[in-house]
């Protein structure tokens, strides 16, 4: 019926429709309203508030707690007389004093202004001596000794203890969101069915875009967290001089980037899923906990065999594994070119078939309340 | 008009709904009664579309549904359920908006019904702060908010207080008499009766009797007839075919056995004196009910 009043007319009641009946929203409205709703209900949230804060804090202080332990600034500083001033010229990380005699050298070491004086002393063959007060200045005669050049054939290879961290800040940003918004995803799935607003949901928008729209709404908020914790990376990297380490990050955190938004996508149709299939909060563990194993998987895989190139080969090429496998092996300069493309493809590949099957599981499972729908029933038909 | 043919929908060996049809017609109240598990609630989802039948149509105008369509629908499911933690307009916004309403005429029409059903002063409270009285008039407002073309209510009136009951009875009054068809559900059959003004009687997944309020009273109608009189009307059970069934001085209730002898009766009584009323009784919708159950 036309929603325009026309009770002048004809003399009816007048109708409760004020204004007319506006078009039905396209798929892609559908899913944009719902996972607007996602964003806006999870920023209202306190805890979750509070979590992204402190993670951003801890973030941000063990970069600079690295910078300022890593970066030995303070330069070293030393005595000299005319006779010896030549010997520390040009030296990086030595402050030196010249005073007159050596007499006077010696009285600013025993004072502590200075870590050490250097003298002249015919009998040595280098024609110097180093006077300190109680210690040796070990790290003065490093400086001061003179080392052959070194050509290293593999001038590639990344300091190994670099890239185990390196694997473990991938490993652990991606599990701990993968786990923070996946479980969020599930929630917000069991939650619906819960408090029973999901028939009154099903009346007014397609399932799949109910579906499309927790994914992507989560999705934006996995990946606002990511990108924050990146800049702030970036910035704590910057700030404290480690630029050196932002340089050989830089591509790999971008592929790392590019492979949490399929490898996030492809988890949170298993997560909504597997949540749709249950009818209490309670009982999300039940039906989740072998993606939240896939989760899990690539974390651990990653902090035992991340010096293990035949393990992090197939890593790189599992899709649950790769976002975290690939990035590591980029950063250790170990994959072609083409390598992560393939990869991708294959992540991509494998998260549209998770959310082919995801939503027929999501669909089987959403009105039967009361128990906990069986694997057999939520694949039928 | 709404219309559903022959539709059946089984749960494996069970049939919860048995070739089931019935009009819904426009602007017109069609009350849909039902003992518990007798196919009401499953007769609704399919009508929404939220479960399919094994087999039948359901069709506004003479068209078969789409997903299109039934956004145009008001439904309150008999599960009842909105978001815990979102105030009370802001919900209703949003479900308007996923019907396609901008922001603006969502907010609007959210005002108004919720002035309408007297929850104006709650707007802004969240969900689970309100009581489970006003939940339920949030809930029907989430029904109405997008202003459907068809409304389909699973129990519109479980949980309200009789002035709620008022309320809501005139909403969904006002809504049917603009030219909406209106199903409604409900087990509490004085409301039934006094509301619908088609009636859809279903038990056991079949429906067993369905048409206008009146027309079926008076089919189910027993030849019981009611009699007041100036005098005596001890003459009564002496009429052949009268049964009494109770007798009081000048009052006399009594089955007759055809449309006949209720005429003799009358012609009688109006030979021996004043007749102060004669009245056939019509059954109630409860009586009703009994008899096409049973």
């Amino acid at each position: 019926m036309s929603a325009t009043n026309s009770a002048g007319t004809t003399g009816r009641t007048p109708a409760p429709h004020t204004s007319t009946a506006p078009s039905t929203p396209s798929f892609a409205q559908s899913s944009w309203l719902v996972a607007e709703r996602e964003v806006r209900m999870k920023l209202r949230s306190k805890a979750f508030l509070i979590s992204t804060g402190i993670l951003m804090v801890v973030v941000l202080g063990s970069i600079l707690l690295g910078g300022f332990l890593g970066g030995n600034t303070e330069s070293t500083t030393v005595a000299v007389t005319s006779d010896t001033a030549a010997a520390v010229q040009g030296q990086t990380g030595i402050e030196a004093t010249e005073v007159a005699t050596a007499e006077e050298a010696e009285q600013l070491v025993r004072d502590g202004d200075v870590t050490a004086a250097i003298l002249p002393d015919d009998s040595t063959p280098l024609g110097i001596v180093v006077v300190a007060d109680s210690e040796t200045p070990s790290g003065l005669l490093q400086q001061l000794s003179i080392t052959p050049p070194v050509t290293l054939l593999d001038g590639d290879a990344q300091n190994p203890f670099l890239a185990y961290l390196v694997a473990i800040a991938f490993g652990v940003v991606f599990f701990a969101s993968a786990m923070t918004f996946g479980s969020t995803i599930a929630q917000s799935v069991v939650e619906e069915k819960q408090t029973r607003v999901v028939e009154i949901l099903m009346s007014a928008v397609p399932v799949q875009a109910l579906l499309a729209g927790k994914v992507v709404g989560n999705s934006i908020l996995a990946f606002g967290q990511i990108a924050m914790i990146a800049a702030l990376a970036i910035i704590g990297l910057t700030i404290t001089g480690q630029s050196d380490l932002l340089s050989l990050l830089g591509a790999p955190v971008l592929w790392f980037v590019v492979f949490f938004v399929l490898g996030f996508v492809l988890l949170a149709a298993l997560f909504a899923a597997t949540g749709s299939m249950v009818s209490r909060v309670e009982d999300i563990g039940s039906t989740t906990t072998p993606v939240t194993m896939l989760v899990m998987i690539p974390y651990f895989l990653v902090i035992f065999f991340y010096d293990n190139p035949v393990v992090l080969g197939i890593m790189s090429y599992v899709p649950f594994s790769a976002p975290v496998g690939m990035p590591v092996r980029l950063f250790l300069g170990d994959a072609q070119w083409w390598e992560p493309l393939l990869s991708l493809v294959i992540l991509a590949i494998t998260a549209l078939g998770t959310i082919v099957l995801g939503s027929k599981i999501y669909e089987n499972s959403l009105l039967k309340l009361g128990g906990t729908v069986k694997w057999r029933d939520a694949l039928s038909r | 008009m709404l219309t559903l043919t022959e539709v059946t929908k089984t749960y494996g060996e069970r049939r919860a709904l048995d070739a089931v049809s019935f009009d819904v017609a426009p602007g017109r109240m069609t009350g849909f009664v039902g003992g518990n598990g007798a196919g009401k609630t499953t007769a609704m989802r399919i009508i929404l579309g939220v479960l399919s039948s094994n087999s039948g149509t359901v069709t506004l105008d003479g068209k078969p549904l789409t997903p299109e369509s039934r956004r145009r629908f008001g439904y309150m499911p008999e599960e009842r359920g909105l978001y815990p933690k979102m105030k009370v307009e802001e919900q209703l916004v949003y479900l308007a908006r996923l019907h396609g309403f901008t922001t603006g005429a969502a907010q609007k029409n959210a005002e108004k019904l919720l002035d309408r059903l007297g929850l104006g002063e709650r707007r802004g409270d969240l969900v689970e702060s309100l009581s489970l009285g006003n939940q339920q008039r949030a809930q029907i407002a989430a029904a109405l908010v997008h202003e459907p073309d068809v409304l389909v209510l699973d129990e519109p009136f479980s949980g309200l207080d009789p002035m709620a009951v008022d309320t809501v009875v005139g909403v969904l009054g006002d809504y049917a008499a603009s030219g909406i068809p209106v199903l409604f559900s409900s087990h509490q059959l004085d409301i039934v009766e006094r509301l619908c003004d088609d009636l859809v009687i279903i038990a056991g997944g079949t429906i067993r009797a369905n048409g206008p309020r009146d027309a079926l009273r008076d089919a189910h109608a027993a030849k019981r007839y009611e009699l007041h009189l100036g005098g005596d009307a001890g003459w009564v059970r002496d009429v052949p075919g009268v049964t009494v069934v109770d007798f009081h001085g000048g009052d006399a209730v009594f089955d007759v056995d055809s449309e006949d002898t209720a005429q003799v009766v009358l012609r009688e009584a109006v030979a021996r004196g004043t007749v102060t009323s004669y009245t056939r009784q019509r059954p109630s919708l409860a009586q009703i009910f009994k008899e096409v159950v049973a």
